[in-house]
């Protein structure tokens, strides 16, 4: 080994600390910064100085005090361990750190990402002399009651499997031998360490294909988002990002998820950890936080490890993605993350581009999103592997021309538009239906069974567009000439418009059976309104007048729908009959 | 023992901005005294330091500092704050000195005032109710214990009187435990501090009150700190000695006009108007010390207040202070015009953490489809208001009609009550069933079926028949 590099501060400035007589070492190395043992990352070189961004508060440090180079960039630990755990952004577990350090958190703790106790219970699935490469499923550990964990071949590792067996084993003894061509032997682990500032490697990239049902209306309806598809919901402060990301997180139809809290509110954090293990998947009945793996650095944790916060999670999602599972990220918010960058950037005292925000902020959002998608997986057996990623974007004054909005529009390919008029008529989610969009419509119609289920589906979510288009301009001319002015049939649009807004687009994410809506309830729910509306139509043209329809009872069946249990799921195509039955009774005024 | 150095070597002034050179071991964050030729001594904090060059903000600013005569001396630790449980009843400074007649602090501890993060995994959920006899909060936007919950206001708007009202009437529910109020001023003027100071003398609170005191002619630097230290005198109170403290801080839009003051000073890029990049996170480490934590009985709910200029929400004051708070309660001028009090802006305003602290159990089961209910309605109704002024009222529909007679009823009503009314939560739930009841069931899509069977007062006559 040779001997540690060590320097000496010179400067210290907020999050950023520069350090002289640093020559050879790396960008991205890890380093230890001061007296307090503080984590920091390389992030410039120039000569013998090393501009270093700290992830740890930096009062109390001075210039001569010692910096120490680990030659080794930021990674994380992947292996058995990460379900169910929080993080913070340079993956210390928050749990263990509050039995160490306190209910506040210190400085300078390292501690290990995964457990270094615990044993876990291997069970190889390939035998001695099989042939082994990077991304070869070795064995399983089932981790959770949702989770068997896949123990992977390392990047690097070739060769014959020399000894494997199975066991109970720590993530760091030695489960097996590879031996490589040269005779030189590499010991397995159930853990492995990977850098996360860059993607992990797969065989092929994929274009997604299927929907990811999310059992939010409007979002599967009208803008559903892929597997392997990207996502972002912009909007101003208390329109329900949070809210929509919470609910994705526990309703999304994915095997992991991994919930980034970038620079938000450490409530938000505690609410996700007390309610996850409570809530039940609506597909195994387990509770959700089995399948879960979050990350915490709040607002008031330093900028520093928010910055890598977003890596840290990703790279953790791109490792479950790579066993083959559906993965889908969550990172709330990306604004939080772009404000770090932008921090350290003005430290390192870069030029600034539009709004302060460096030069390269388009291309690390984009990079960022770009490690999305539906791969082949490297090593055998073969697997599809997928990893969606939905940010949250917080732009100032709701602004959507803000730099952060526009990188992030120009990557993804679903735009949920969160609307402060929306947010402050209670009308959840403030999905804005006019300018939110989807290039994953298509697929929307594969989630169902019955192919024609499927495209009559398709049929109804253009025709109900269609009215919620119309509302917008028949509104225009009411606020023009009042009501009056509309014939029936536009009075019988409006009306409809308004039950596809508040009967269907409305969802309380704090209601028990609202929360959640299957895909075949969704259905069902639209198809009401809509045969409601079809029927009306036809009794105007019989000359029945608008008031005594707007009258009917079934109206308040078609709004209460939303709350008819998914197991009662019958009696919302029921109603249907109810509309046939109380509308052979419209009489239409006596006709000469 | 690190030793206290003594330097005579400030080389450069500049606004509130002071560089040192020639120092030795002088650290980031730390403090500094700075000794005039004429004896007084101000104070300053260490804000980037490089080789021997340090540079420093002073708090009651640079005039009358010279280059020459000064003695600046490294103080070797961060501002702290001299706790013990007789800072209560105890008004100080925005710099944490005493400012009554009382007598100096005997320390018990002494505690750096810019905290630690609380640990989110150590945290506990808010989620018990604060009855704050103010029906447009405890009906709509209710408050829990431990929330950071802001109050948005205009020049001329009555936020004094609302939070007065606040300080007076909070209590937990069931508990009729007594908050413990700090309160920071920050460049607020002498008569609204006196306003606040002299409600809490004649409820008595003020033997359960902390006050830091930095008025409009006090300097304006100083405000950086003064909300660091009321937060500290607040953990101190509430993670120490277990009690429920609200804490008060007023106005926080001349806190962050003061970090600007110094952004400008180091000629750092400006952000939007002038504010530094780092608002959101400078503001993040004040708001997010309110809360609850796992296995201790105290509590901090935070209300800030802040003046939004020219009522621009999006300016960013008070645009950062939502993106970090768990709600925002609006005051508006139009019905601050119309005369009602206290003016919430009931739309735009919300509580995030109302979901867990009420229902069966916390206040009563129809809350939560009582108030979606109540939004709903309004905002139809002000739509038809709105409607009206353009169009006239002969132009609505007769729906359009019943709903903007609610919405007048319920500003009327529900929004508007004395800064002395004190009224229960029961009273608040049964006043919002009052004004529903001129709909039809049927259109109160909302609420759930048996609710309204139960709570409609129509249906309770029938029963109690
Ligand atoms: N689907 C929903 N059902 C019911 N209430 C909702 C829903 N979505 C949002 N809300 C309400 O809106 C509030 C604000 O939502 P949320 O916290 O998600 O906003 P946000 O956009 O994340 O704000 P910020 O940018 O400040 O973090 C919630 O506390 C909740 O009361
Ligand atoms: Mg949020």
């Amino acid at each position: 080994m040779s001997e540690t590099r060590q320097g000496r501060v010179v400067k210290v400035a907020g999050p950023v600390v520069v350090a002289e007589g640093m020559a050879g070492a790396r960008m991205y190395d890890v380093v230890r910064v001061g007296k307090l043992n503080l984590i920091g990352e390389i992030v410039e070189l120039n000569g013998d100085l090393a501009s270093i961004q700290v992830y740890e508060e930096t009062v109390g440090i001075g210039p001569g005090e010692p910096v120490v180079d680990t030659e080794a960039p930021l990674s994380v630990e992947l292996g058995p361990g990460l379900i169910e755990s929080i993080y913070d952004g340079i993956q210390r577990p928050l749990n263990s750190l509050v039995d160490f350090e306190g209910e506040f958190m210190g400085r300078g703790s390292s501690m290990p990402g995964l457990n270094r106790e615990k044993k876990w219970h291997f069970k190889p699935t390939v035998s001695e002399a099989t042939k082994v490469a990077p991304g070869n499923i070795i064995g399983e550990v089932q981790e959770t009651t949702l989770l068997t964990h896949k123990i992977m071949v390392p990047a690097g590792v070739n060769g014959t499997i020399k000894q494997i067996a199975e066991g109970d084993y720590t993530v760091d003894e030695k489960i097996g031998v590879v031996a490589a061509e040269d005779g030189s032997e590499t010991e397995l682990k159930l853990m492995q360490k990977c850098p996360v500032r860059s993607a992990r490697q797969v065989r092929r990239r994929l274009a997604p294909n299927r929907v990811l049902v999310t059992g939010q209306r409007v979002i599967d309806t009208f803008f559903p988002i892929a597997r392997g598809g990207t996502a972002c919901v912009p909007g101003p402060f208390g329109t329900g990002k949070t809210v929509v990301q919470h609910q994705l997180a526990k309703w999304v139809d994915a095997d992991i998820v991994v919930y980034v809290g970038c620079g938000e509110r450490g409530n938000e954090m505690t609410d996700v950890l007390t309610e996850f293990p409570e809530l039940k998947d609506p597909h195994t009945g387990e509770p959700l936080m089995k399948r879960s793996v979050l990350i915490a650095n709040t607002s008031n944790m330093p900028v520093a490890a928010r910055e890598a916060s977003v890596y840290t999670g990703i790279t953790i999602a791109e490792y479950f993605r790579d066993m083959g599972y559906t993965v889908a990220l969550m990172a709330d918010s990306t604004s939080r993350w772009a404000e770090a960058m932008r921090e350290i950037s003005t430290r390192l005292e870069e030029m600034p581009a539009e709004e302060g925000y460096p030069a390269y902020l388009a291309a690390r959002i984009a990079s960022f999103y770009e490690r999305a998608g539906r791969v082949e997986c490297l090593g055998s057996p073969e697997r599809d592997g997928a990893l969606s990623i939905i940010g949250a974007v917080s732009p100032p004054g709701g602004d959507l021309s803000d730099s952060v909005v526009q990188a992030t529009l120009h990557v993804v390919k679903v735009f949920w538009s969160l609307q402060g008029r929306l947010a402050y008529q209670r009308h959840f989610p403030a999905i804005d239906w006019l300018t939110s969009y989807s290039f994953y419509k298509q697929y929307l119609k594969d989630c169902f069974e019955d192919k024609e289920q499927g495209q009559q589906m398709e049929a109804m979510t253009v025709k109900a567009m269609g009215l919620l288009e119309q509302e917008a301009e028949l509104l225009e001319i009411v606020r023009l000439v009042g009501t009056e002015a509309l014939s029936p049939a536009d009075r019988l649009s409006l009306e409809t418009a308004r039950s596809i807004r508040e009967d269907f687009l409305h969802q309380n994410a704090f209601h028990k059976v609202d929360t959640y809506t299957s895909i075949e309830k969704q259905y069902e729910m639209l198809k009401n309104i809509l045969y409601f509306h079809e029927q009306s139509l036809s009794a105007i043209e019989a000359g029945v007048e608008t008031a005594e329809i707007f009258k009917l009872a079934v109206r308040e069946e078609i709004a209460r729908a939303k709350y008819i249990p998914q197991d009662d799921i019958a009696k919302v195509a029921e109603i249907r009959n109810t509309i046939d039955e109380q509308m052979k009774h419209l009489q239409v005024p006596n006709s000469v | 023992m690190l030793s206290i150095k003594e330097y005579q070597t400030v080389t450069n002034i500049s606004g509130p901005l002071m560089m040192v050179e020639m120092v030795d071991q002088a650290k980031y964050g730390h403090i500094v005294d700075i000794e005039l030729g004429d004896g007084s001594i101000r104070r300053g904090q260490i804000l980037q330091v490089e080789n021997d060059k340090v540079l420093v903000q002073v708090f009651e600013g640079t005039r009358g500092i010279d280059v020459n005569k000064s003695t600046v001396r490294f103080l070797a630790r961060p501002l702290e704050l001299d706790v013990s449980p007789d800072i209560l009843g105890r008004v100080f400074s925005g710099l944490g000195e005493p400012k009554d007649d009382g007598p100096a602090i005997i320390a018990d501890k002494r505690l750096d005032i810019n905290g630690s993060p609380i640990n989110p995994y150590a945290r506990d959920y808010p989620n018990e109710f604060i009855q704050t006899g103010i029906s447009s909060i405890d009906g709509l936007n209710p408050l829990v214990r431990g929330q950071k919950l802001p109050i948005f206001s205009g020049a001329g708007l009555p936020h004094d009187q609302v939070t007065a009202q606040l300080a007076r009437q909070a209590t937990v529910l069931g508990k009729g435990e007594e908050f413990a109020v700090v309160f920071a001023a920050m460049g607020i003027t002498f008569e609204a501090a006196q306003f606040f100071i002299n409600d809490l003398q004649d409820t008595g609170a003020i033997e359960r009150a902390v006050m830091f005191v930095n008025l409009a002619n006090d300097p304006a630097i100083e405000r950086i700190a003064t909300p660091r230290f009321a937060l500290t005198a607040a953990e101190y109170l509430a993670f120490e000695l277990n009690m429920h403290v609200l804490v008060i801080l007023n106005d926080m839009t001349n806190y962050c006009e003061a970090l600007r003051e110094i952004s400008a000073a180091r000629k750092e890029v400006p952000g939007r108007r002038g504010y530094p990049g780092y608002l959101y996170t400078d503001l993040a480490t004040v708001y997010e010390r309110a809360g609850r934590i796992k296995g201790k009985t105290g509590s901090i709910t935070m209300v800030p207040v802040l003046t939004m200029p020219e009522d621009d929400k999006t300016h960013p004051v008070p645009d950062l202070t939502g993106y970090i708070t768990e709600g925002q309660i609006i005051l508006s001028r139009s019905l601050h015009r119309k005369a009602v009090s206290p003016p919430v802006d009931v739309l735009p305003s919300l509580s995030r953490l109302k979901d867990k602290g009420i229902g069966q159990g916390k206040t009563r089961e129809d809350h939560a489809d009582l108030y979606n209910q109540l939004y709903a309605a309004y905002a139809r109704g002000k739509e038809s208001q709105e409607l009206a002024t353009i169009m006239g009222e002969a132009a609505l529909s007769e729906e359009d009609k019943k709903y903007m007679t609610f919405a007048n009823e319920f500003e009327a009503r529900y929004v508007s009550q004395d800064y002395y009314e004190n009224r229960s939560i029961e009273t608040t739930l049964d006043l919002g069933w009052e004004l529903l009841s001129m709909f039809e069931n049927a259109e109160l899509k909302r609420i759930d079926v048996e609710l309204i069977k139960k709570y409609m007062p129509k249906f309770r006559k029938e029963k109690s028949e």
